[in-house]
C-alpha cells in the first residue's frame, strides 16, 4: 500500500529562495514523525507544505491520495495545523473560535464544548477573548480546535512552546490518542527529550533538505510522562 | 456558497461589535469630517447647502478607506488566515460574507451622514426613494472594491497608504453617480437621479461579480 505522505525530491521556493530543495519523505498513517533541525532548516516550511498551504515547485507530493502540485485545497480540510501563532480570532472567545471553525469545516458544533473541557478551557476563561488569554492558553485552544476538528493530518509547529508541564502531559496524550486512531502527526521541535518520546520516526534537517531519517522507532509508553 | 458567506458575515460582524472599532473610531472620524467641512465653509446656508451632496460623499468615501483596512484587519494574524484556508471555506463565500458584512457598517454609517448633512447642512429631501436607493447601491458597490483591493493589497507593510490609492480611484463613478443622485434627490429630479443610481447598480454589480471571481484567486497568491 502507498504511504499516505510521499515525498520526492520536493522543492518549494519562498521569493526567490529554495527553502525546500529536494525533500524525500514517506509516512504511513498512524506515525509520529518528530522533525529537529536548526532555526531555518526548513521545519515549518516541511508544515506548511505538508498543510497544502504553498506551492510545489519540483519533484512529487502526494497526501492522502491528494497530488499537492494538482489538488492542493482539496487536501486542506484534512488537514490540521498548530503553528507558533494559535491562529485564532482575538476578539472571540475561545467556544466562538471553534464553533465558527467547526461549522466552516462543515462539522458539528457540539463538538466545541467537549474539546474545550478536555484541554482546560472552562468557566471563566471560556468567556475571555482569546486575545486576552495567555500564550499558553491561546495554545490549548488551537489544540482544542484540533480535537474537535480530529483532522487526518496534525501538523504541530513547536507544540510544546509556552505549555507548563500539565499542558504537555496533555498534548502527548492527544498525540497518542490520534496517532491510535490512525491519524499523521508531524511534530517540529528544537527540544529532542520532549517530541523523541512521542515520536516512531525522526528526521533531521537542515538547509531545506532532509539529511537524517530515522523510521521504525518504537513510541515510549507513556511517553506524556516522560515529557 | 451562501451558507459560507452567512458565516463569514456573522463572524466579522460579531468581531467589529465585540471591538468596537467602528463604533469608536470609524463612525466618529465620518463626522468630525463633516463638521469640518460645515466650519469652514461658515455659516451661508444657501452654500452649505449646495456643498452637502459632495460633501456627504467625499465624506462617506474617506471613511470607506478606513473600513476597507478595517476589514481586512478582521481577518487577524497571517497564522489566522492560514487556519481558516485550511476549514475549506469557498472564497466566493468568504468575498460575499465580508462584503456582507461591511455593507451593513456602510449603511449604518450613510444613516448617520445623512442625518448630519440634515441638521448641519440644512438640506430638504424631496425624492428620498433616490437617496435611499442611491446609498444602498453606493454601500454595496463600495463594500465589494473594499474588500477586493483589501486582498490585492494583502500583507504588504504598505497596506495602510497604499489601500487609499488603490481605492479611490476605482470609486471615483461612485462619487459622481452619488453626488449626482443626492442633487436629484434635493431638486424633484428624480428622474435624472434614476440614470445615476442605475449607474451605481453597474458598479455593485461588475465589482461583485469580480470580488466573487478573483477573490480565490488573489488569498492564494
Amino acid at each position: 500500500m502507498a504511504p499516505a505522505i510521499h515525498l520526492r525530491s520536493v522543492v518549494v521556493i519562498a521569493g526567490r529562495f529554495p527553502v525546500l530543495a529536494g525533500v524525500d519523505l514517506d509516512l504511513d498513517e498512524g506515525s509520529v514523525c518528530a522533525v529537529l533541525g536548526a532555526n531555518g532548516a526548513g521545519k515549518t516550511s516541511l508544515l506548511r507544505l505538508l498543510a497544502g498551504l504553498v506551492p510545489v515547485e519540483g519533484g512529487q507530493a502526494t497526501i492522502l491520495g491528494h497530488d499537492l502540485a494538482t489538488d492542493r485545497q482539496a487536501l486542506r480540510h484534512k488537514v490540521g495545523l498548530l503553528g507558533h501563532d494559535a491562529g485564532m480570532y482575538e476578539e472571540l472567545f475561545p467556544k466562538e473560535n471553534l464553533v465558527f471553525a467547526l461549522r466552516a469545516a462543515r462539522l458539528d458544533p457540539r463538538r466545541a464544548e467537549p474539546a474545550l473541557e478536555r484541554v482546560g478551557i472552562q468557566g471563566r476563561l471560556a468567556r475571555t477573548p482569546v486575545g486576552q488569554l495567555s500564550a499558553g492558553q491561546q495554545r490549548r485552544v488551537g489544540l482544542a480546535l484540533l480535537l474537535a476538528r480530529r483532522p487526518q493530518v496534525w501538523l504541530l509547529d513547536e507544540p510544546h512552546a509556552a505549555l507548563d508541564s500539565e499542558a504537555r502531559t496533555l498534548l502527548c496524550e492527544l498525540v497518542e490518542e490520534a496517532a491510535v486512531g490512525g491519524a499523521i502527526v508531524v511534530a517540529t521541535s528544537h527540544e529532542p527529550n520532549l517530541v523523541l518520546p512521542m515520536a516512531d520516526c525522526v528526521i533531521t534537517m537542515a538547509g531545506g533538505v532532509i539529511f537524517d531519517n530515522q523510521p521504525g522507532l518504537r513510541r515510549t509508553p507513556g511517553a506524556s510522562h516522560v515529557a | 456558497m451562501w451558507r459560507d458567506a452567512w458565516l463569514v458575515a456573522g463572524r466579522d460582524l460579531r468581531i467589529e461589535v465585540r471591538s468596537r472599532v467602528a463604533l469608536w473610531q470609524v463612525l466618529p472620524f465620518a463626522i468630525l469630517v463633516l463638521f469640518l467641512f460645515a466650519f469652514s465653509f461658515g455659516p451661508q446656508r444657501s452654500q452649505l447647502a449646495n456643498s452637502a451632496p459632495g460633501l456627504f460623499w467625499l465624506a462617506l468615501l474617506f471613511s470607506t478607506v478606513l473600513f476597507a483596512q478595517r476589514a481586512r484587519a478582521l481577518e487577524g494574524s497571517p497564522a489566522t488566515r492560514e487556519a481558516t484556508r485550511l476549514l475549506g471555506l469557498d472564497p466566493a463565500g468568504v468575498f460575499l460574507g465580508k462584503m456582507m458584512a461591511l455593507c451593513a457598517e456602510l449603511v449604518l454609517l450613510e444613516i448617520l451622514l445623512i442625518i448630519g448633512v440634515i441638521v448641519l447642512f440644512h438640506v430638504v429631501v424631496v425624492s428620498w426613494w433616490v437617496l435611499v436607493s442611491s446609498c444602498l447601491l453606493a454601500a454595496l458597490g463600495l463594500s465589494a472594491v473594499s474588500v477586493l483591493y483589501g486582498a490585492l493589497s494583502g500583507e504588504s507593510r504598505m497596506r495602510a497608504t497604499l489601500l487609499p490609492v488603490l481605492m479611490l480611484p476605482i470609486a471615483a463613478p461612485v462619487l459622481i453617480a452619488g453626488v449626482r443622485s443626492f442633487q436629484a434627490a434635493l431638486e424633484h429630479g428624480a428622474g435624472l437621479g434614476g440614470r445615476w443610481v442605475g449607474i451605481l447598480a453597474v458598479f455593485g454589480v461588475v465589482y461583485s461579480a469580480l470580488g466573487i471571481g478573483l477573490y480565490g484567486p488573489l488569498e492564494e497568491n
